[in-house]
């Protein structure tokens, strides 16, 4: 036997120490579409509970919306349900090419290439362009898929200050001597909703003959005014020379992710980006409800400015409650707790309270960070939004954080 | 007062510390103890090489050899000639 009492019992107690350390995470399980009113087994073999889902990516209300259904069904009827195949043997049908065309126009970009996902795409992107002679500069606040894509490739990696533009030209200089350069940023910062000053980004980026990579997952499809992006929103669309996006959020929430920006990097991926390379072509089915949802989104920008006013409603709602918000003005709205043990019961008290939102601590956010992290969607009305303000501020109430400082909730319930 | 130390210490804290971080020592563990992330070091690095006119091999700018300023100073040491 390869599987030993040993072996076993190595990994229990890692698992246990998980456990012990409060890290050990449980998925709930859901019995309905995704969507704002959700049905939930939770803790497992419980029976079903209504509750407001105030913790998806489905920001645009797209993931369940009819017609995306309805086209996907036609899409399996004429294009079969899988490829069996990566897309360079026998695994690129017509709407593959369609769905690429239509996200460089819909990004402003000259081309693009589609991963399995946005994972993928971060995974693949920096090996297929970059070496040992190259550097790689990032925010120090990037999503964990770029990390593990940065370091599956040879160029040598710094990082800067969050947000922190001196830092990043101070980092821009001492690597002059480099090949090439590639700063690498976020545009929507997954864990604080904040976004990044692309306008001085692109600025420097020319000042200093750097590339820039913005992964904007948590921004296409709604940030901006007509929902392009974080750089429509800070006017610098064509001069983003890598942009990284996932398809598994706003755009229908289903999978899928791509590369999209200057002609020559993505043939390069398409040439060298092992995920690329070496994984299956997105369903068909799913790219058929993909160019649904792009066709829905360029014929009207309602899904989007219901999105904004209902994010303005629920910050201020927050706001006058008491709460202690991260400043920002994306569908991201973290609730700050600081103490990770809090942000589990609070959490929990919500659910009980009907309604569904997560806990962040350590290793997720720095320590003494913790917070729920609430994302806003264009489903929710303004009922289920009155309804989770309800519940938090009676969750508030009973921990008795409402109107306190940092300070305070620290004194209280430690780091 | 050692200056090598004061130097990697000072740049430690402007590099890497917020203002509200807590204050650190001679011995406080930055990578491990999740002040400093792997990653980041590399400046450090660059930074001493340059200041000191040395190498230090990648095989031997391991995070265990950087997670102090003890350990930082005691590898500077191995390159720089006295």
């Amino acid at each position: 036997m390869a599987f030993p009492d040993s072996v076993r019992e190595l990994y229990q107690a890692q698992l246990k120490a998980l456990q012990e350390g409060g890290l050990f995470k449980e998925e709930r399980f859901i019995h309905s579409p995704q969507a704002a009113d959700i049905e939930v087994e939770f803790p497992a073999g419980s029976s079903l509970k209504k509750v407001i889902n105030m913790c998806a990516n489905n920001y645009l209300g797209l993931s369940s919306h009819p017609e995306v259904i309805k086209a996907a069904h036609e899409g399996l009827e004429t294009r079969g349900f899988g490829m069996s195949s990566v897309r360079f043997i026998c695994g690129t049908q017509d709407i593959h090419k369609e769905l690429e065309k239509k996200m460089t126009e819909f990004l402003g970009t000259e081309d693009t290439i589609l991963f399995p996902s946005c994972m993928d795409a971060n995974a693949g992107v920096f090996e297929a362009i970059l070496t040992k002679d190259d550097v790689i500069i990032s925010d120090r606040l990037v999503h964990a898929s770029l990390i593990d894509g940065i370091r599956l490739c040879s160029a040598m990696h710094d990082t800067f200050k969050h947000s922190d533009m001196e830092h990043l030209e101070e980092k821009l200089q001492m690597y002059q001597d480099k090949r090439l350069r590639l700063v690498v940023t976020d545009g929507v910062f997954s864990m604080d909703g904040d976004t990044a000053k692309l306008d001085k980004m692109v600025e420097l980026c020319e000042k200093y003959n750097a590339m820039l990579l913005v992964d904007d997952s948590h921004a296409t499809g709604f940030i901006g005014k007509t929902g392009r992006g974080t750089h429509e929103k800070y006017g610098v669309m064509g001069k983003i020379d890598i942009i990284t996006t996932t398809f598994g959020k706003a755009l229908g929430g289903a999978t899928g992710g791509c590369v999209s920006g200057r002609r020559e990097i993505v043939e390069m991926c398409r040439q060298r980006a092992r995920p690329y390379l070496f994984s299956n072509t997105i369903a068909p089915v799913i790219i058929v409800g993909i160019l649904k949802v792009l066709e829905i989104l360029s014929a009207t920008t309602e899904r989007r400015d219901k999105l904004e006013k209902n994010t303005e409603y629920w910050r201020k709602g927050l706001t006058e409650a008491g709460f202690i918000l991260k400043e920002g003005d994306t569908p991201i709205v973290p609730v700050m707790l600081f103490n990770a043990r809090l942000a589990q019961e609070f959490s929990r008290a919500l659910y009980e309270e009907g309604i569904y939102a997560i806990g962040f601590f350590f290793p997720v956010v720095p320590q003494g960070q913790a917070r729920i992290r609430t994302q806003i969607s264009a489903a929710h009305e303004i009922h289920h939004l009155d309804k989770a303000l309800e519940a938090f501020i009676k969750v508030g109430k009973k921990f008795d954080i409402l109107h306190k400082t940092k300070q305070e909730i620290i004194a209280r319930y430690g780091m | 007062m050692d200056e090598l130390k004061e130097i990697i210490k000072n740049y430690v804290i402007k590099e890497y510390l917020e203002p509200d971080s807590d204050p650190i020592d001679y011995d406080t563990p930055l990578i491990s103890g999740g002040i400093v992330d792997s990653f980041s070091m590399v400046s450090l690095k660059r930074f001493l090489e340059n200041k000191y006119n040395i190498q230090i091999p990648d095989d031997q700018a391991t995070p265990e050899a950087f997670d102090s300023v003890n350990k930082i100073a005691d590898l500077v040491r191995r390159f720089v000639k006295v």
